[in-house]
Order: C-alpha cells, then sequence, then structure tokens
C-alpha cells in the first residue's frame, strides 16, 4: 500500500539520522530478565543519563548498544544498521565510531599507557592505515585532553583508580567518535576524582560534539551533564546559562540531556532532569532524592 | 528430565566452536605474528628448565629401575634401547606435556580469565578486535610449535641422564649405550614422538582459552578456571596418548 510503503520510508529515513536506537529489545540470562523490552532513540548531539540501582541492567543495556551483548528479541539499530544479527566481523566496522569507557577502564594490563591508546589507531582491520607518526600525535593529544601526557610509558597497575578511567577516556575518545559510551564512569572514585572524570565527560561532548550514553548510579553526574558546559577560554566547566556556548537556547546541555531510570530491566522515566526531579514515581523520587 | 545433560553439552558445542574459530584463523588474516613470537618465547624457553629437569631425572629413574631389571638376565647391554624406546614413545611426549599443562594451560586460563572479568576482552571486541584472532590463536599455534620442540629436547636430556647411570652405574660404554639407543628407534616411533605433542599443543592451549574466556565470577572464577583447565588438559592428554599409541601400535 502507497501509505505505509511512504510511513516505512519516514521511520527508515528517521533511523537513519538516529546513532542508536532500541526497539523492544530483552536480552535473557536463562531464566533471568536483564533487561525488559526496552525502546528509546539518541540522536546527535544528545546525551542519555542511564541511572538505576545495581543489577538493573544498565550495562547489559549499553553492551547491547553496540554487539557486544547480543539481545533475545527486539531491535538494535547503530548508525541506522540493524545490528541484531550481525557477525562479530560486521561489527567491528560500526564499532570502531563508537568510543566506550568500560566500568574499571577496560585497559589491557600487558600494554603502556601509550600502547592502550594507540590501540584503536593501530589495530584498524581492514581499514586504512594510519602512519605511525600520526598515531603517535593523536595519542599525545589525547592524552594532553584527559592530562595525562607524564604517563605515556606506564602500565595501568601503576596508576590510580581516577587514572585509570581517564586513560580509559582517552582512548575512548581518541577516534573522535560521533558516539561514546560510558559506563559507570565514576564507581568506586572520590566524589573530588569523580567530579574531575564528569567534568572530561562534559568537555568532550562540547568540544567534540558527541553524543553520549551514560550508565551511572549517581545522580550528580547526570546533573553535571544537565547544568554545566565546558568554556574553552577559561577551560573550565561553567553552568550552562551563563557560558555564552549555549546561547540561543540558555540551557542547551539542560535540553539535549535526557534522564531514563532503570529498575528490574524495566525503563520506568525517560524524560529531561526537570520532569525527573518532579516524578512521583516511587522507585524514581526516592532514587533522585538518595542521590541529589 | 535430560536437563542436567544442557551444561556439558553446550560446554562441548562451545569448545568445538572456539577450536574451529582458532584453526580457521590460522589461515585467515590479520595475522600476529608478535604475539606468537611472545607466546612462543614464554611456552618454549619458559618451560624449557622444568622440562629438561623432568625428562633428566626420568632418564635417571629408568635406566635406574631397568638396570637392576636386565642385570638378572645379563641384558644391561639393552639398557640405551629401553630408555630411547620409552621416552621417544611413550614418556617424553607425556612429561613434557603434563608439564606444559601445568605451567602453560594454567598461566593462559588464568591471563584470559582476568582479562574476561576485568572487561579487558570484551574492550578488545569493543575496540574491533577478535579475541579469538588476537589471543587464543597464537597461544595455539605457538603451543604446537613449541611442545614437539620441547618434547625432542626432552627426550635427549632424558637419554642423557639415562647415560649418566649407564656409565657411572652399570659400566656401559658410550658406543653400547648410544648405539643400542639409535638403532632401537624406528621411524614409526619418531612420528609417533612427534605427532602427540603436535596434538597435545593445540588440546592444552585451546582447554587453557577456553576455560579461561568462560571465566565468571571474579577473582574465584579466575581460580577456577585455572584448576578447571589444568585437569581438563591433563585428562585429555591422557586419553590422546592412549588412543594414538593404540593406533600406531595396530599399525605396527
Amino acid at each position: 500500500m502507497p501509505g505505509e510503503s511512504q510511513q516505512d520510508q519516514t521511520r527508515q529515513d528517521q533511523t537513519q539520522q538516529e546513532l542508536l536506537r532500541f526497539e523492544d529489545v530483552t536480552i535473557r540470562f536463562d531464566d533471568l530478565v536483564a533487561v525488559d523490552r526496552v525502546s528509546f532513540a539518541m540522536t546527535p548531539g544528545q546525551t542519555r543519563v542511564i541511572l538505576g540501582a545495581a543489577g538493573t541492567g544498565k550495562t547489559t543495556l549499553l553492551k547491547a548498544a553496540i554487539g557486544l551483548q547480543r539481545v533475545n528479541s527486539g531491535k538494535v539499530f547503530l548508525f541506522g544498521q540493524d545490528i541484531t544479527g550481525l557477525s562479530e566481523k560486521a561489527l567491528f566496522d560500526l564499532r570502531a565510531r563508537v568510543g566506550v569507557l568500560f566500568q574499571e577502564g577496560g585497559l589491557f594490563d600487558s600494554l603502556t599507557v601509550e600502547q592502550n591508546v594507540a590501540y584503536p589507531l593501530v589495530n584498524r582491520g581492514k581499514r586504512k592505515k594510519i602512519p605511525a607518526n600520526q598515531i603517535h600525535q593523536r595519542v599525545q593529544d589525547a592524552l594532553s585532553f584527559v592530562e595525562l601526557t607524564h604517563t605515556l610509558e606506564k602500565f595501568p597497575n601503576e596508576l590510580s583508580g581516577g587514572m585509570r578511567r581517564r586513560v580509559g577516556i582517552a582512548r575512548a575518545v581518541v577516534t573522535e567518535p560521533p558516539l561514546v559510551l560510558y559506563d559507570s564512569p565514576t564507581a568506586g572514585l572520590d566524589p573530588i576524582t569523580a567530579n574531575t572524570i564528569m567534568a572530561l565527560v562534559a568537555k568532550e561532548r562540547d568540544t567534540q560534539q558527541t553524543a553520549n550514553l551514560i550508565v551511572t548510579h549517581r545522580y550528580q553526574d547526570g546533573q553535571i551533564m544537565a547544568n554545566f558546559s565546558y568554556n574553552p577560554k577559561r577551560e573550565a566547566l561553567e553552568p550552562s546559562a551563563g557560558t555564552g556556548i549555549s546561547k540561543g537556547s540558555a540551557n542547551g546541555a539542560r535540553s539535549q540531556t535526557i534522564f531514563m531510570v532503570m529498575n528490574e530491566g524495566r525503563l520506568c522515566f525517560e524524560g529531561s532532569q526537570t520532569e525527573l526531579e518532579a516524578s512521583k514515581d516511587a522507585y524514581v523520587s526516592k532514587f533522585v532524592l538518595r542521590r541529589r | 528430565m535430560l536437563d542436567f545433560l544442557k551444561e556439558p553439552v553446550a560446554a562441548i558445542q562451545d569448545f568445538f566452536t572456539l577450536t574451529g574459530r582458532a584453526l580457521a584463523n590460522v589461515v585467515r588474516p590479520p595475522h600476529y605474528a608478535d604475539d606468537i613470537a611472545i607466546q612462543m618465547d614464554s611456552i618454549g624457553v619458559g618451560s624449557l628448565m622444568i622440562v629438561m629437569l623432568t625428562s633428566f631425572a626420568s632418564g635417571l629413574i629408568i635406566t635406574m629401575q631397568m638396570g637392576r631389571a636386565l642385570e638378572q638376565y645379563g641384558a644391561t647391554g639393552q639398557v640405551g634401547q629401553i630408555v630411547a624406546i620409552t621416552l621417544v614413545r611413550e614418556l617424553g611426549p607425556l612429561l613434557t606435556a603434563i608439564v606444559v599443562a601445568g605451567r602453560n594451560a594454567s598461566g593462559i586460563a588464568s591471563e584470559l580469565g582476568s582479562m574476561k572479568v576485568t572487561e579487558q576482552i570484551d574492550a578488545m571486541r569493543a575496540l574491533g578486535t577478535d579475541p579469538i584472532q588476537k589471543l587464543v590463536t597464537p597461544r595455539m599455534i605457538a603451543t604446537a610449535i613449541m611442545l614437539p620442540v620441547l618434547t625432542i629436547v626432552a627426550d635427549f636430556v632424558g637419554m642423557i641422564g639415562g647415560f649418566f647411570i649407564a656409565y657411572f652405574t652399570i659400566g656401559l660404554s658410550g658406543s653400547e649405550y648410544w648405539t643400542g639407543a639409535y638403532k632401537a628407534l624406528e621411524y614409526n616411533d619418531i612420528v609417533q614422538g612427534l605427532m602427540k605433542p603436535f596434538l597435545f599443543g593445540f588440546v592444552i592451549s585451546l582447554v587453557g582459552c577456553f576455560y579461561g574466556l568462560r571465566t565468571t565470577g571474579g577473582t574465584q572464577g579466575v581460580g577456577r578456571a585455572t584448576t578447571e583447565a589444568v585437569v581438563v588438559g591433563m585428562v585429555w592428554v591422557f586419553v590422546l596418548t592412549s588412543l594414538i599409541t593404540r593406533v600406531f601400535v595396530n599399525l605396527h
């Protein structure tokens, strides 16, 4: 039918523009439902903060976004392409366009900081090789971004927890991906280091205009993303409304930051920070108040 | 009713899937030559001393015990042949495989297991690298090459151990011992003695990688995976050595 095909076409165009789309995704581990019929879509420049207590399926959801975790039903579209049935080999090219920070950094113990950050530039599979001098420069730039240029020759076990996360961020962004996934970037860190990490995440968002999917149990992480922007002149974070970066929309970061709350695998809330704080849902409000 | 079979059958299926993918990667690019060299050094050079010690002691013991037995029949001159055949056909490959299984299957399982629980394997996949290609295939190739080489060294060192006892205790001359040992060996023995470690190499490394990559449950899981890798690796070595020996005995 012509109407239906037009509708399909419009939907296809919409999916093409989206960086990431979950359609009714369910993931099970034997009898346990880790992710239960979750649907959402991410557009360029958007930041999504997934909040939830431990064991609510946040990390599983994040891994499913790049095919590290297979889904039992539903579909995942990455850069407009349905990755649900793609082979591991076919996924490599798509994953190369996504930066990922794992919970503990996920750094390779046997490689130095320099080799870790250079890894995505060196191991490019069938894609065009990058000359060695360019690799070195880009690694330097990425480490300079996280203020760790002095650690080039160190091994991950010589670094503190916060430094490992920062190196993890450098590795995630060294390829300048349009989408970056952060898995509990501040878990287990002291408040000062946690704020430093979130400042780097916000800096990456504002300097590279990346879209971000952040999984966290700390409400403050989302608050920083929604209310602060990076000022390149002062080289520091500032409250969004007064920076001038988000001119035109007094609260650019806030409007582009969507909060999602997960409970027992289900998405029980999706909306802005204002809506989140106004939510009457027992789980959501309890969670937000407790974390505030 | 047969639910209890689900898990072992799934594990066997996973093991053969891993084996198939690791073997296919031998001819499929990219190839990680550096990783193969590093593993060859770790498995081969790293195991050399303990393999030499084990085989030297075995050669000594076989000669001592056989010397006593053969003395009753006045056939101590045959001791070189017995040591050569026992070591080259059976004990050389078996002892080397047991040492390497204990040292390297555990090492591989604990290394890959630690990588799994600290999300390094996921990071590798996320960064566009196939962990089987990068981690499993180099270890498999390295072990399959180095185990026969170690076995050759073990056979020779074992025979030297035997020679010490034959010369100093039994009183055989060097030519008596070495000529006997050399003449006792047939083409069939050499093939058998090298085929076994080649196959053991595949099994030991793949079992180590398999248990490492399916590690769950943090550091406790790493310990469990390591133990399972050594036990299962050794069981496979005993099963294979029995089967191969049976085949060669029939051929003979």
